[in-house]
């Protein structure tokens, strides 16, 4: 028995199928151009950049644009002994140049981040170039400085001859390229991001441990008493997280400071001597305690409305099957709250990795975050094609996280307040 | 939470060490906003409790950190406020609408590709606010827009309209779509069956991504930071130098004003969340 001979005819003589599906389809192109404008908004003002930001962390156009003959004349050199003429005097033609546009300068500082002293061996041929005679520049820029005979200051050129660079990337994680072309870290003293990458795991998977031991509690507290008093009760975790962040900041800045409350309080009871009291504030203290407060609704809230669901028929059924109230809690109510625990952990987890205000006014040196130093490059070194790369490298650890967090919990389930 | 009459000592005990932990994390949560209060009307320049303070001595207490904050020569709060309420209303004007809409096309059961359009309208809220204002500043700075106050207003919708896709999706799904469908039968068109029935219902939902937006655009700085020029300049700017500068007792007069708001906020919210549970409850 075929399925086409039994086609069901909508009145208008047209197969049902068709018509279904037309009708399917204009309700999804219906829908579609509902989200459109803030699709299209957020694609341009938001994705598109983010993309751009990718780009700048690669783009290394500059040198390449700069010494374009040299580049070009150089791909027939294979790097072991000097290079010919043919790339000399090309040199030569792309330098003059550079010099006639006041760019020579701009050129030294680039090479001088791929190999230390091209600062004054630049400065020198700039000076020489104007007697240069016309042929066999080889003899005559060699003549200049015995650096410019080195071969290893012609690779450090060679190596610049791609408009794509990883090396911010490999700067973002304390590497860099070695004169042998190798991916080599830089000294153990030196390596302040990996420093940082690791404070900042280390901060918020604590601030995340500690938003849990609190927040569990009084989660259940919260679903366990009656409304009147848990509505109440419930304002303690809204009116924080409604609360400006900077004002949160700002309470903390004074309780921790020297001769703050905190601070006072300790000495009351004897805990420190009143001439000996402990810095709390612009160190990794600060920022744990303070990161921790701000957090901890975020915490509060996804395991409130998991554990509100769960009927408290169930312990008092553990308990009546021969557990204790210890054995009735871990064996059947933790178990309920897992999916809470896991949308609470990785939101908390998320916001804590990408942490700027806070840290970088109550953690000090010792308490800043990759954050701090993505905004550091921002602002003060301009170096955003690095600002970028880290700020790249960071986006793609959240965004494990998030998928992770989609996989667990789903999107669709975030709830607010 | 009284406890059985039968219920053993030791349980009792850890009940009442429960209980006693839940009362430290609910202090540690809500006292140090209330620092703020008494220390904002501090007669002196100091940001501890002063001898006077302490025994309550009425002239140990002044407003002269409010009078400062509003009357102050040197103090930018008048133009800062300025600036973050129009930014904040217009930011939220254009969260809600875009939100909104976007909202109602993701509810639709006919939309394509759902789980991938939604994360990308909730990624703002999801990708680090540093990695957010690189970006947004790259985009403005291209467009011309950096530095001024439409520059900033496009941000803030940006960072403001996951929170009202959020409310409103969630909402939606307990919307009854026979409701519209009867408006439609009875001839009326989509546009006016929108602002007579769906609207309506889904106001609660609507108004609190509406608040989440404002907040979120009224409490800004990251973003800001990048963006602003010196005529742009918002409350959270201005707290934000002068939490890095100079402690002084006027930004708490601020953070005082500010609590006050948030309150008001809170409340608002609250009502609007159980408004919509009891429309909601009708419906079932």
């Amino acid at each position: 028995m075929s399925s086409e001979t039994k086609k069901i005819l909508t009145t208008d003589g047209i197969p049902l199928e068709v018509s279904l599906k037309k009708a399917e389809k204009k309700n999804k192109i219906k829908a579609f151009l509902l989200v459109a404008p803030l699709l299209f908004f957020l694609i341009i003002t938001y994705v598109f950049p983010i993309g751009d930001m990718l780009f700048r962390s690669i783009d290394d156009k500059m040198v390449t644009q700069m010494l374009p003959k040299t580049f070009k004349a150089m791909e027939n050199w294979d790097g072991q002994e000097l290079p010919d003429e043919e790339v000399f005097a090309a040199f030569h033609e792309d330098f003059i140049k550079l010099v006639e546009d006041k760019r020579e300068g701009k050129l030294s500082t680039q090479l001088n981040y791929t190999k230390n002293g091209f600062k004054s061996i630049i400065k020198k041929l700039r000076r020489a170039s104007k007697k240069f005679e016309e042929g066999n520049y080889k003899e005559q820029i060699m003549a200049v400085h015995k650096r410019w005979a080195d071969v290893e200051y012609w690779r450090a050129i060679q190596r610049r001859a791609p408009e794509f660079t990883g090396q911010k990337y490999l700067k973002g994680m304390d590497m860099y390229v070695n004169e042998e072309g190798k991916i080599v870290s830089v000294e153990e003293d030196r390596r302040i991001h990996r420093v940082l990458w690791l404070r900042t795991l280390e901060i918020a998977f604590f601030v995340t441990v500690f938003c849990f031991l609190m927040a569990y509690p009084i989660a259940h507290l919260l679903a366990t008493l009656p409304m009147k008093y848990s509505n109440l009760l419930m304002i303690c975790v809204l009116l924080p997280f409604w609360t400006s962040l900077l004002v949160r900041t700002a309470s903390w800045m004074i309780l921790l400071q020297q001769q703050g409350i905190v601070n006072d309080f300790f000495v009351g009871i004897g805990l420190v001597a009143d001439d000996n009291r402990p810095e709390m504030m612009y160190n990794k203290t600060g920022s744990y305690v303070a990161m921790t407060q701000i957090l901890l609704p975020f915490m509060v809230l996804p395991l409130y409305s998991v554990m509100k669901t769960i009927s408290p028929s169930l312990m008092r059924a553990g308990k009546s099957l021969g557990g204790t109230p210890f054995v009735a809690f871990w064996k059947v109510y933790f178990p309920l709250t897992i999916p809470g625990i896991g949308a609470g952990c990785l939101l908390v987890f998320i916001l804590a990795i990408g942490y700027y205000i806070t840290p970088a006014l109550v953690g000090g040196a010792s308490g800043t975050l990759i954050s701090n130093q993505i905004a550091f490059h921002m602002k003060s070194t301009l170096d955003w094609s690095f600002a970028s790369a880290m700020g790249l490298m960071l986006l793609s650890g959240v965004l494990v996280i998030y998928w992770l967090y989609n996989k667990i919990v789903g999107i669709d389930n975030i709830k607010l307040g | 939470m009284a406890l059985p009459k039968y219920t053993e000592p030791h349980y009792r005990i850890w009940h009442y060490i429960y209980l006693t932990i839940c009362a430290a994390v609910f202090f540690f949560l809500i006292a140090p906003l209330f620092v703020i209060f008494p220390l904002s009307f501090n007669a002196e320049e100091f940001l501890s409790f002063s001898d006077g303070m302490k025994s309550l001595d009425p002239d140990a207490f002044s407003l002269r950190w409010y009078k400062d904050m509003i009357y102050g020569t040197k103090n930018p709060w008048g133009l800062a406020a300025k600036n973050s309420f129009i930014i904040a209303i217009f930011a939220t004007i254009g969260s809600v609408i875009l939100g909104t809409v976007a909202a109602l096309g993701l509810s639709s059961r006919h939309m394509p590709y759902k789980g991938l359009i939604m994360a990308v309208l909730i990624s703002p809220m999801i990708v680090p606010l540093i990695i957010s204002g690189v970006a947004i500043f790259f985009f403005m700075a291209k467009a011309g827009l950096a530095a001024t106050h439409t520059g900033i207003v496009l941000a803030h919708i940006i960072l403001g309209t996951p929170f009202v896709v959020i409310t409103v999706t969630a909402t939606l799904s307990g919307f009854d779509h026979s409701v519209t469908r009867a408006a439609a039968s009875l001839g009326s068109d989509p546009v006016n069956t929108f602002m007579k029935i769906t609207l309506p219902l889904i106001l609660p939902g609507v108004i609190s991504g509406g608040l989440f937006a404002f907040v979120t655009s009224f409490d800004e700085v990251v973003v800001v930071l990048f963006l602003a020029g010196l005529e742009n300049t918002t409350i959270p700017i201005q707290m934000w130098t002068g939490l890095r500068e100079q402690l002084s007792p006027t930004i708490l007069a601020v953070a005082t004003c500010l609590i006050i708001l948030s309150t008001l906020i809170l409340v608002t919210a609250e009502l609007l969340r159980r408004r919509s549970e009891r429309l909601r409850g009708i419906n079932r």
